[in-house]
């Protein structure tokens, strides 16, 4: 029987880890779902869904002389679900502003209030050393509307983050 | 009028350049209800291109007048024989397509443009279009020439992009 799996693996980032990660699951008869790759902070980071027959761990197990060799650390989670679980968004939610600790925190759970779905959010950090500044996109689901949420986070911009908020249609055509 | 059967990406068919609508006569008056009907028992869409159902003439169906917010438009439109005169100016903004299912993608287009086309009896106009309406006529219009918006996908989350400076 196949399962999915949501397959986590962190380390220092350098050239070929995509490659040879995915050379070793192909091997392995892995079918690959849905991935995303970041670097954070400098860091090599990826999140894929992988279907294959072994257990949690036999991938572990399978992926353990890879990692050893990249110095990569695994994570594996079976999961439920598989492809063509999407869900549109409705509403984009642009923030910058000087960073400080707990923007993230202020603006979520304005719009968890409010019961928004986040869809994906991403975040980054600018500027110079010495005056840092913080800039993040959010993008999900405004069950009670775009203009609701236009209005509950319009509070932060006198606390100093500058928010922007859009509507998002998505063309079908 | 009949729904007629929607070609899915990766068909070569979406490929195929089409070619410019010479009779304007009842047959042809009677796949364009037939497209439109196609059009509206998809899943909302707002445009639908003619060889998005494998007849590769140059007609495309707009219609951006039931937006969730409201956008400028020139409500239903049968453009034949589009040709867009003039650009200006560039956005982003998410879509997907019939022929395309269960995937969408942020695009850049132009943001507004002035368009020319002949209507279902042959009629030529000129439109000034902007914003949304803008983009879905060139999201169509990219079909007649065989493209998809798979083409064109810059990002599928953001939309972060240096913008240009205009000095």
């Amino acid at each position: 029987m196949k399962n999915w799996y949501m397959l986590t693996v962190v380390g220092a980032d350098r050239a070929g880890i995509v490659a040879r990660l995915t050379r070793e699951l192909f091997d392995a008869g892995a079918y690959l779902g849905e991935a995303s790759m970041l670097r954070l902070g400098g860091n090599f980071t990826i999140m894929l869904m992988v279907c294959g027959t072994w257990s949690a761990d036999g991938l572990r197990e399978r992926l353990s002389a890879v990692a050893g060799e990249w110095g990569l650390r695994v994570h594996v989670d079976a999961i439920e679900g598989g492809l063509h679980q999407h869900v549109l968004p409705d509403v984009r939610v642009h923030v910058h502003g000087a960073d400080r600790v707990g923007i993230v925190a202020e603006v979520t759970e304005v719009l968890a209030r409010l019961d928004v779905n986040i869809l994906s959010l991403d975040s980054d950090v600018g500027g110079v050393h010495a005056a840092p500044f913080y800039v993040m996109q959010i993008e999900g689901v405004a069950t009670a509307g775009v203009g609701a949420v236009e209005a509950a986070l319009e509070p932060l911009r006198a606390r100093g983050i500058d928010v922007r908020v859009e509507t998002i249609e998505t063309l079908v055509g | 009028m009949a729904v007629l059967e929607i070609l899915l990406w990766p068909d070569e068919r979406l490929r195929r350049p089409s070619l410019a609508v010479e009779a304007f006569d009842a047959e042809f008056q009677a796949f364009v209800a037939d497209l439109e009907e196609t059009r509206r028992a998809g899943p909302a869409a707002v445009g639908i291109a003619a060889p998005q159902v494998g007849r590769h003439q140059q007609v495309v169906i707009v219609d951006c007048s039931q937006t969730r917010r409201p956008v400028p438009n020139h409500g239903w439109l049968v453009l034949v024989n589009p040709q867009i005169l003039s650009w200006e100016g560039h956005a982003m903004g998410r879509e997907g397509c019939l022929s395309v299912p269960d995937y969408t993608g942020n695009v850049l287009r132009a943001e507004r443009i002035t368009l020319r086309a002949h209507d279902p009896d042959g009629q030529m106009h000129e439109y000034d279009m902007e914003g949304f309406e803008a983009r879905a006529v060139q999201h169509e219009l990219d079909h007649l020439d065989g493209r998809v918006f798979l083409d064109r996908v810059v990002s599928r989350h953001t939309d972060v992009f240096r913008r240009k400076q205009y000095t």
